[in-house]
């Protein structure tokens, strides 16, 4: 699953970014490759919403440099986000219920011909795309809210990639899907690296992480806590750089039971 | 998209031989089969138990409506009354065109009432008091109602008021200003044999047209379906059977020859219950075949999705309100039109909620997102039978409010039941 290594679709070097009198991102390190899986992990507060929403052009960011395909850019809206093709999945997928696939698919993009919504070429381009992502729909043409938690994730990735986006954004994607469900997200991950997108993941959920990506960027309190290569680290060593090393409970304990162990 | 097919064979599932023949829209194994006339009625079926009840609970309430009047007094269903009907039910029939409109996006206009008053007073002042030729009488009440529109719509966007307290206050507003408008006079009548009140009262189409257009719109269903098809299969997708096809543009032509029969017996299909038929197909047309449409729709499922999909929102609500409005004084004209006269409760009385109650009881959800203008057709028919039927019954007016405001009632709780069971058969 090592990917070729190539220049960056997306890079940012030495973002910062500050609310107020708090210091929410600090000299952000950050890179995204095509056909790389990127996994942003980070306690909460970690400033991994902000960064994300840095990247969608939600907040421009106050220093620092960000390059796109090559070029210097700065992002300043979420529709110049999307015109230069970084697609996000927010966590709350914004479908809408009462539509069917289709229309939720093209929402706010529709397909016109003679004046009229052509549901033809709607129809036949969604089969095409949810073929391509070997998307497990029964039917484009009954409503979202029939669809299970994963199937609704499906649809919301598809529509982010009607753009032809290079690097897509998925916000915490498996959080509150069941085990098959989540391993369909899974698949659906793979098969967009599989099609040359760079993938920007944000889960709390370190099997998901260690399963799917191929480097994990870690940031604690605004700060960049290290970069590993899943391929060359462990989960623990992962946990250790979110929660801050040795500074913190869950390794205080640990040492605490190993010297306990010890003396025994 | 002009990017090339990925191949099939890398696909982890290969379709199998069979399930590859089918069009791509069927080929999912856990899709239920349905073919022919007999998987058809199964599938309809079973949508209905799901709660789907789409028109059927007003084709159910209307049948047995007009068997209780017709029990009562045999004369209801005469052709005489039928064409009485098909006249009394344009006006407001026309206001819950704009109703629609408003509920599909999740709001309310309670100020429609009000507006086509208003638009009768101000038609009525122009073309009797100022005598200014009809057209220009009629666009100035047409545009009175537009520019309410576009007042409700810039408030609604600008200061995010619910539609509910906007529509209010322009209930009580917009009264004030048709008293104001009549002036004194109170009344104004409308001199028979102008234009006006004989294209709503006495002009009716001539036999043979009417026969013709109830030929001609199932040929045209029918064409336009069969050229769907043909592009359909072209691009790889399921089609309608010939047979369901067939069969549905001839049950439309029976019903539309049974109709024109009907009224044909007494004096005809007006020209006005034609424009108001017009004007369904219409806004029909726009909800579901256009952008706009398919904005409002958006819009009354999830807004916030609908804002991110990159949807002008505000434009939309805009649109919106003023069609409702504007559509509010054309059936104010009709109303107008019909009595021949304009005055101090010209859209007073229950003309607000039966306008609303025939958007509901046709089967428009009052939560948004969902419903057709055509429940604008079939609730007005309903309330306007039962008003009807208890007029030749000769019952007083608290009893027909009684009984209007228990149909409301009923249609409200049928909405929300399905609404519920559709959450519960995931067809939400």
């Amino acid at each position: 699953m090592t990917t070729t290594s190539s220049a960056p679709v997306l890079s940012m070097t030495g973002v910062s970014k500050r609310f107020g009198a708090v210091q929410a991102l600090k000299d952000i390190e950050f890179s995204v490759e095509a056909g790389e899986v990127v996994a942003l992990v980070g306690d909460n507060g970690a400033g991994k919403s902000t960064l994300v929403k840095t990247i969608a052009g939600v907040y421009p960011p106050d220093e620092g440099h960000v390059t796109f395909d090559g070029s210097p850019v700065t992002i300043t809206s979420p529709a110049q986000a999307q015109d230069l093709g970084i697609a996000t999945v927010f966590q709350d997928l914004a479908l809408c219920d009462n539509l069917d696939v289709v229309s939720n698919l093209y929402l706010g993009s529709e397909v016109v011909r003679n004046r009229a919504l052509d549901e033809v070429t709607m129809e036949k381009e969604s089969w095409r795309l949810l073929r391509e992502l070997s998307a497990k729909i029964p039917s484009v043409r009954i409503p979202v809210a029939s669809l299970s938690g994963g199937q609704r994730q499906t649809v919301a990735i598809a529509r982010s990639l009607l753009g032809r986006p290079k690097v897509v954004m998925l916000d915490e994607p498996t959080a509150a899907l069941g085990v098959a469900q989540t391993a369909e997200v899974l698949n659906l991950v793979e098969r967009l690296r599989e099609n040359g997108l760079g993938v920007i993941l944000i889960s709390h959920n370190m099997s998901d992480v260690m399963a799917v990506a191929d480097r994990v960027v870690v940031l604690r309190l605004g700060r960049n806590n290290g970069i590993f290569r899943v391929s060359e680290t462990t989960n623990q060593e992962i946990i250790a750089a979110i929660t801050g090393a040795t500074t913190n409970a869950v390794s205080a304990r640990a040492a605490r039971k190993a010297t306990q162990e010890e003396s025994a | 998209m002009s990017t090339p097919e990925t191949p099939t064979a890398a696909a982890p599932v290969g379709p199998t031989a069979d399930q590859s023949s089918l069009p791509a829209d069927l080929q999912d194994e856990r899709l239920i089969a349905s073919q022919g006339l007999g998987g058809w009625a199964s599938a309809q079926l079973g949508r209905l138990r799901s709660g789907d009840l789409g028109s059927l609970p007003v084709v159910v309430g209307l049948v047995l409506i007009w068997g209780v009047f017709y029990a009562l007094e045999p004369a209801f269903l005469s052709s005489r009354n039928l064409v009485n009907l098909s006249l009394q039910m344009v006006a407001v029939g026309t206001i819950a065109i704009g109703v629609v409109l408003v509920l599909l996006l999740g709001e309310i206009d309670l100020s429609i009432g009000s507006m086509s008053g208003l638009a009768a007073a101000i038609l009525a002042v122009l073309f009797v008091a100022r005598e200014t030729s009809v057209i220009i009488a009629v666009l100035a009440a047409l545009g009175a109602g537009a520019l309410v529109g576009l007042l409700y719509g810039t408030l609604f966007n600008r200061f995010g008021v619910p539609s509910f307290v906007i529509t209010l206050a322009g209930l009580l507003a917009l009264l004030g200003l048709q008293l104001r408008v009549l002036g004194n006079q109170g009344t104004i009548n409308l001199p028979f044999e102008s234009s006006l009140v004989r294209f709503a009262s006495q002009q009716f189409l001539p036999v043979w047209l009417a026969y013709v257009l109830a030929l001609l719109a199932p040929a045209v269903y029918a064409l336009s379906a069969w050229r769907r098809n043909a592009r359909r299969a072209e691009a790889g997708l399921s089609t309608t059977p010939l047979s369901r096809l067939a069969l549905r543009a001839l049950g439309l032509a029976a019903i539309l020859v049974i109709v024109v029969a009907v009224l044909n017996r007494d004096r005809g299909v007006s020209y006005m219950f034609l424009a108001f038929l017009v004007l369904v197909v219409i806004m029909d047309l726009a909800i579901r075949r256009t952008t706009w449409g398919r904005s409002v729709l958006a819009i009354g499922g999830n807004v916030e999705a609908a804002r991110r999909a990159g949807i002008n929102v505000k434009r939309i609500y805009l649109s919106v309100f003023t069609l409702c409005s504007t559509f509010a004084a054309l059936g104010g004209i009709f109303a107008a039109s019909r009595l021949a006269s304009a005055n101090q409760s010209s859209g007073g009385g229950d003309t607000n909620l039966n306008a609303i109650a025939a958007a509901v009881i046709g089967g428009t959800s009052l939560f948004g997102g969902r419903g057709s203008a055509y429940s604008a057709l079939l609730g007005i028919l309903v309330i306007q039978s039962i008003s009807n039927g208890l007029d030749l019954l000769a019952v007083e007016s608290n009893v027909k409010f009684m009984v209007t405001g228990a149909v409301l009632l009923l249609a409200v709780i049928i909405d929300s039941l399905s609404r519920r069971s559709r959450a519960a058969h995931g067809r939400a």
